[in-house]
């Protein structure tokens, strides 16, 4: 995706998610359902992509994130029943961001495996922590959330992050995250601090997988901690890798297949995990550029 | 005091377990420098392994003794050896010169392959199957402490186990090659080791002693299911890292460790609920104020 246009792409998409949305009373419930679904996930795997993808840190605790937002939006909507809904998804994604920031500053001094655990850890400890509390439900969670989640928030939202995070990458600043991803020595050799960057790509990150958590929770209207596994992380691991790391285009499109096909392929549900893990090594072993990369970067390569 | 003893009986049980499981992955470790993902899911295999081949050989020895109890024990750890070894040919051997994440990403993708597979019907199903008690049950009484067989079997066997490892690795040509293959691979290979060979063994010897450890695990939880592994496998991971990851007695250390601490605290009721966080909270701390472990050498990172 180019920066240039990425202001022209952003108010176009913004403009289309209006028009649908003013015609998504027409449309059946179900596919309305699955479109909200794709929309979600397309600002889970843009926001881990930024993480995972350009700048380089395997983060496996997406999920937790995303349970952060949902249960603090849930929660502020439904104790304070907020006039405007973003409100709700803003605070989601803040919390999110502060969770994000909480956990990053000291595990981003990590690297590689040990960041994937520790991140992993923390998606567990924060699922542990929601189960355990009174205030969010227990293990039963939060149910009756209002349904506000619609088709223009939703996709408004994925257009936003999208823009955000391309704008991001792209920027003169953003370029550190790629430096960082390519080479962590060099980059700190030429005074670039790999734990800043890092750090900022977890809160923004975050912040996104908040606000997603917080569209799911209107969506669904129940939050229960235990959607929140690890299981949920690596599905968007698995959206972010087949789309290929680092490539904004190829995640959006492995986001959407991968929330339709398993709607389609309903009858084969006890394989989809089988058939993820297997593209996964698969994958790795043979076109570790992603599945749905046509145009490999010149630039910044990896 | 006596409370305080039990416990500390409990936790050494458990702790043995994990530090048999860690050995295993502080061994890769050392010779591959990434973390065998799969590693937790060839512990349950080996429990798995165990539950099959106790009615078979019910046929030829008495069951619930201790001869068919090392039988089963040898075998499953044997059908894991080979299970570890297939492993690192099929996944890892392939991404030998790649990116350091490529093999993460394909560790985390085998494990959950294994998990997955292991889960659906046609294999062995995501229920929960009691486990038979492989050794015969009985409670021994010491001192008002009372100490099960499961416990002592462990114990002992554990000991063995890590005398055992320390032999072959600081006393047999193999273990040798396996240090010289840590210190310094490109050397180690000019200097005529068949690095694949030495690498395949380690997975080997590694899958093994998870193996062990699964038994022991199945024989003290409710049951068995695919699922098993990933809980003792994380806090495994974590006593390796306590210890010094590439560390062996690190790992053995930081597995009792672990394993103390937990059943300390699952005896206190508020930390109980908390029980599945303390493991990481542990490894958190760890990574943050000593990264290179109890025992382990800092690293200097050389450009």
């Amino acid at each position: 995706m180019n920066a240039r246009n990425s202001k022209k792409w952003l108010l176009a998409a913004l403009g289309a998610a209006l028009v649908i949305s003013y015609f998504s009373a027409q449309f059946n419930r179900y596919y309305l359902g699955v479109a909200i679904d794709v929309g979600i996930n397309i600002i889970l795997a843009v926001s881990l992509n930024l993480i995972n993808g350009h700048t380089g840190q395997f983060s496996l605790g997406h999920a937790g994130f995303m349970a952060v937002g949902g249960f603090t939006a849930a929660k502020f909507t439904l104790l304070t029943a907020p006039a405007f809904f973003p409100l709700s998804l803003l605070i989601g994604g803040l919390m999110a961001a502060l969770a994000g920031l909480l956990v990053g500053v000291p595990s981003l001094r990590l690297r590689g495996d040990y960041l994937a655990i520790v991140t992993l850890g923390f998606g567990e400890i924060i699922r542990v922590i929601f189960q355990n509390s009174q205030a969010f439900g227990a293990a039963t969670g939060l149910t009756g959330i209002p349904d506000l989640t619609t088709l223009f928030w939703t996709f408004g939202t994925a257009a936003i992050t999208v823009y955000v995070v391309t704008s991001l990458v792209n920027s003169t600043y953003g370029r550190g995250f790629i430096c960082v991803r390519d080479d962590e020595v060099a980059a700190a050799a030429i005074g670039i601090s790999p734990t800043r960057y890092k750090v900022t790509a977890f809160v923004v990150g975050a912040f996104f997988a908040g606000v997603a958590g917080a569209l799911y929770a209107h969506h669904k209207t129940v939050m229960q901690p235990d959607g929140f596994n690890f299981i949920r992380s690596i599905d968007i691991v698995v959206m972010v890798i087949l789309g290929g790391m680092g490539r904004t285009t190829g995640v959006i499109i492995a986001a959407v297949v991968l929330t339709v096909l398993p709607e389609f392929l309903r009858e084969f549900a006890s394989y989809r995990m089988i058939l993820y893990s297997l593209l996964i090594i698969g994958l790795m072993l043979a076109r570790p550029e992603g599945l749905f990369t046509i145009r490999k970067r010149t630039n910044a390569g990896a | 005091m006596d409370w305080f003893l039990q416990q500390l009986i409990n936790g050494l049980a458990l702790g043995s377990i994990y530090a048999l499981i860690a050995l295993g992955y502080t061994m890769v470790y050392g010779v591959l420098r990434f973390i065998n993902f799969a590693h937790s899911d060839v512990m349950m295999l080996g429990a798995f392994a165990a539950y099959f081949l106790a009615p078979v050989l019910a046929h030829v020895l008495a069951s619930e003794s201790y001869l068919s109890a090392l039988a089963i024990i040898v075998l499953a750890a044997a059908i894991c050896a080979i299970i570890g070894m297939l492993i690192e040919f099929l996944a890892y051997r392939p991404l030998r010169r790649r990116p350091k994440l490529a093999v993460l990403i394909t560790a985390i993708g085998v494990s959950l392959l294994i998990e997955s597979a292991c889960q659906h019907q046609a294999i062995f199903g995501a229920a929960t199957r009691p486990f038979p008690k492989l050794i015969p049950q009985r409670d021994y009484q010491l001192a008002g402490l009372s100490v099960n067989s499961n416990d002592i079997g462990v114990l002992i066997v554990t000991a063995f186990l890590l005398a055992l490892l320390w032999w072959i690795v600081q006393r047999t040509k193999m273990g040798i090659a396996m240090r010289a293959i840590s210190f310094n691979e490109p050397a180690a290979a000019l200097m005529g080791i068949n690095i694949n060979r030495i690498i395949s063994f380690t997975f080997g010897l590694g899958s093994a002693l998870a193996a062990v450890a699964g038994v022991f695990y199945a024989m003290r939880a409710p049951g068995i299911e695919p699922l098993m592994g990933i809980q003792p496998g994380l806090r495994a991971f974590t006593a390796a890292v306590v210890g010094g990851i590439g560390n062996l007695p690190g790992a053995a250390l930081g597995g009792v460790l672990i394993g103390v601490l937990e059943t300390f605290a699952g005896g206190i009721p508020i930390l109980s609920n908390y029980r599945d966080g303390i493991a990481f909270s542990i490894l958190i701390l760890i990574l943050l104020f000593k990264p290179s472990g109890l025992l382990g050498k800092t690293e200097v990172e050389k450009v």
